[in-house]
């Protein structure tokens, strides 16, 4: 079975091809990945420079002696630092692991019920969600600091946690995803007595591990990018984004430690892609607008 | 047929029989009400009075509305470039989410891995274009500038993001570097699902290349997808603040980098006019959506 489909794959992909169409695009495609990769091949090597190449005149891309060196600046940065480095990364580590987890659960349960369950006032609220996606965080921004002082959660982990755990993307992905469960799974679910919840923790959680990858995912890049400075004023609750980004912010003297930052800013959510990219393919799949 | 079935009981009943479903549904839209509900609801009830967040707001009807758009040149300015960004950068980046996604599909294994991994890492290594300001940097150290003063075409560097007429030429390239995110995914996972014998099925029908195909079986049969992908690419489109104030500055040389956004960070967190604030983010709330809407409309139609 497997062996006959593989042969027709290999068929069905030769049709309609050229090798002239195939050599065009290839170029335009690889001309276009370089655009794309080299600011991203400038932070790697940038992080690897010593000072006197990355001051260097005129600038050259690629570093000529790496070293470690502008790591081992920050470290030393870090322990100068008032507020403990340890602590900015514990507030991170809190603000996205809750926030993550938090949306993981909220957003799940309530796209089990969207998809699956029958109630006045579904549709509804399936449409606000739709229509909360044609917008962007900026039109809400100003209510959304008025809201957050009224609740008295202003300079809390809270006021980034909080609005963070209802983000209308996850909801939705999530919601496209669990409706192709097969109703007949959750019906015989039903009839040996299992309640909603039980049923949407023991069965629709564990099947739909690859959409919780991806709401993680997309959630933890969201938090990590957040530095916070809206809503968090005290020095020691603020997260690991925001002392990163104050390095950077050094000037010339701290050049050095500023490009070993970038580096690390911009390489963890990128980790974090390469481990997960099938499960954030395969829940993609799924998210299409049925009208 | 079992939904028309199920309207037909009494309210009550569905209500009472709804709970669970309620109860689960409960912790996030509540969220989601206090943090995306109530704050459009009131924008737009600020947007007709004047609020500065110390006293009570006074109901002053359109006026917010009338200054806007006959006595704010900022706001203007501001508009136009939102709309030459969104005119250029939507179209373009979905295209280019596309085309690549398209491209991509061609290959296999670890390659195709790889590659999408060059086009999305862009948009989601967190503030990696700030890497642009040392490209576009306006002294010697530029890496283009040191590049076109190495090739010759320049004697002097060129302090970029500083002269009106280049500002929002690099705030595009830059905004398109970055834009090749969710719909870019929601793309490749789309092209992964057409199905293999449309194509051999359209071969003997008399789809005779690539492009053919594209349009006649890959783009209908992927639509769901691409309706998605229009939300995605024009939401970010119109959205670019923070690029902006970055790269360029807040005030940019001549308001040449103001967008919307930026605009209305200005009157929102620099001047606490909240009322007026209120009023700009309402008017980009209904741009947002009237562009949705109305992209969401003509995709229904697109392709064989």
């Amino acid at each position: 079975m497997a062996a006959t489909k593989r042969v027709k794959k290999r068929k069905a992909k030769q049709l309609n091809r050229s090798v002239a169409g195939n050599t065009v695009l290839f170029v335009i495609m690889a001309f276009c990945a370089v655009f794309m990769a080299l600011p991203l091949v400038m932070i790697v090597n940038n992080s690897l420079k010593p000072l006197d190449e990355i001051l260097r005149y005129p600038p050259k891309i690629l570093v000529e002696n790496p070293s470690l060196d502008n790591f081992s600046d920050l470290f030393v940065l870090m322990k100068t630092s008032w507020v403990p480095f340890s602590r900015f990364i514990l507030n991170t580590f809190i603000i996205t692991g809750l926030g993550t987890t938090g949306h993981v659960i909220l957003a799940s349960a309530a796209a089990y019920a969207l998809a699956k369950l029958e109630f006045p006032g579904k549709n509804v609220l399936f449409q606000m969600v739709v229509l909360s996606l044609m917008f962007s965080a900026a039109v809400t921004a100003i209510p959304n600091y008025m809201i957050v002082s009224w609740l008295g959660i202003n300079d809390t982990y809270a006021a980034v946690i909080l609005p963070a755990l209802a983000s209308s993307l996850g909801l939705y992905l999530m919601k496209q995803f669990i409706e192709q469960i097969p109703d007949s799974l959750i019906e015989s679910c039903r009839l040996d007595g299992a309640g909603e919840f039980r049923i949407f923790w023991t069965l629709i959680m564990p099947n739909v591990k690859p959409a919780w990858l991806t709401l993680a995912i997309f959630q933890f890049q969201a938090l990590w990018g957040n530095t916070g400075s809206t809503f968090i004023r005290s020095e020691q609750l603020k997260p690991l984004q925001y002392a990163l980004g104050q390095i950077v912010q050094g000037g010339v003297s701290r050049a050095g430690a500023g490009a070993a930052v970038q580096f690390i800013i911009a390489a963890i959510p990128i980790l974090f892609f390469i481990i997960s990219q099938s499960n954030i393919i395969e829940t993609m799949t799924t998210s299409g607008m049925k009208d | 047929m079992e939904t028309v079935a199920v309207k037909k009981k009494p309210l009550s009943r569905r209500l009472k029989k709804g709970a669970p479903a309620y109860a689960l549904a409960a912790p996030y839209f509540i969220l989601f009400f206090t943090f995306t509900v109530l704050p459009v609801a009131a924008s737009i009830v600020l947007s007709f009075t004047d609020f500065n967040m110390m006293e009570m707001p006074d109901f002053v009807g359109w006026k917010n509305y009338m200054r806007l758009l006959l006595n704010d040149d900022i706001f203007m300015i501001a508009v136009k470039n939102t709309f030459v960004f969104a005119v250029i950068t939507g179209p373009l980046s979905y295209m280019m989410c596309l085309l690549f996604a398209w491209i991509i599909n061609e290959f296999k294994g670890k390659l195709r891995a790889l590659l999408t991994l060059v086009f999305y890492a862009p948009s989601i290594s967190g503030n990696a274009f700030l890497v642009w300001s040392l490209i576009l940097s306006g002294d010697r150290y530029g890496y283009l500038n040191g590049m076109l003063i190495k090739l010759g075409f320049l004697y002097e560097p060129v302090v970029w993001m500083k002269e009106e007429k280049y500002v929002l030429f690099f705030l595009i390239i830059v905004q398109l570097w970055l834009s090749l995110g969710t719909g870019f995914l929601t793309f490749i996972a789309g092209l992964q699902t057409v199905d293999r014998t449309l194509y051999e099925a359209g071969a003997i029908d008399g789809v005779k290349n690539r492009w053919q195909e594209l349009w006649y079986i890959t783009i209908p049969s992927m639509r769901p997808q691409l309706m998605f992908g229009a939300v995605m690419q024009i939401t970010q489109s119109f959205a670019v603040a923070d690029i902006s104030i970055q790269l360029a500055g807040n005030p940019s040389v001549n308001y040449a980098g103001a967008t919307v956004v930026t605009h209305l960070m200005d009157f929102g967190s620099q001047r606490y006019e909240m009322g007026y604030a209120s009023a700009i983010a309402t008017i980009l709330f209904l741009t947002m959506i009237g562009t949705n809407r109305l992209v969401q409309k003509i995709l229904r139609k697109v392709g064989g």
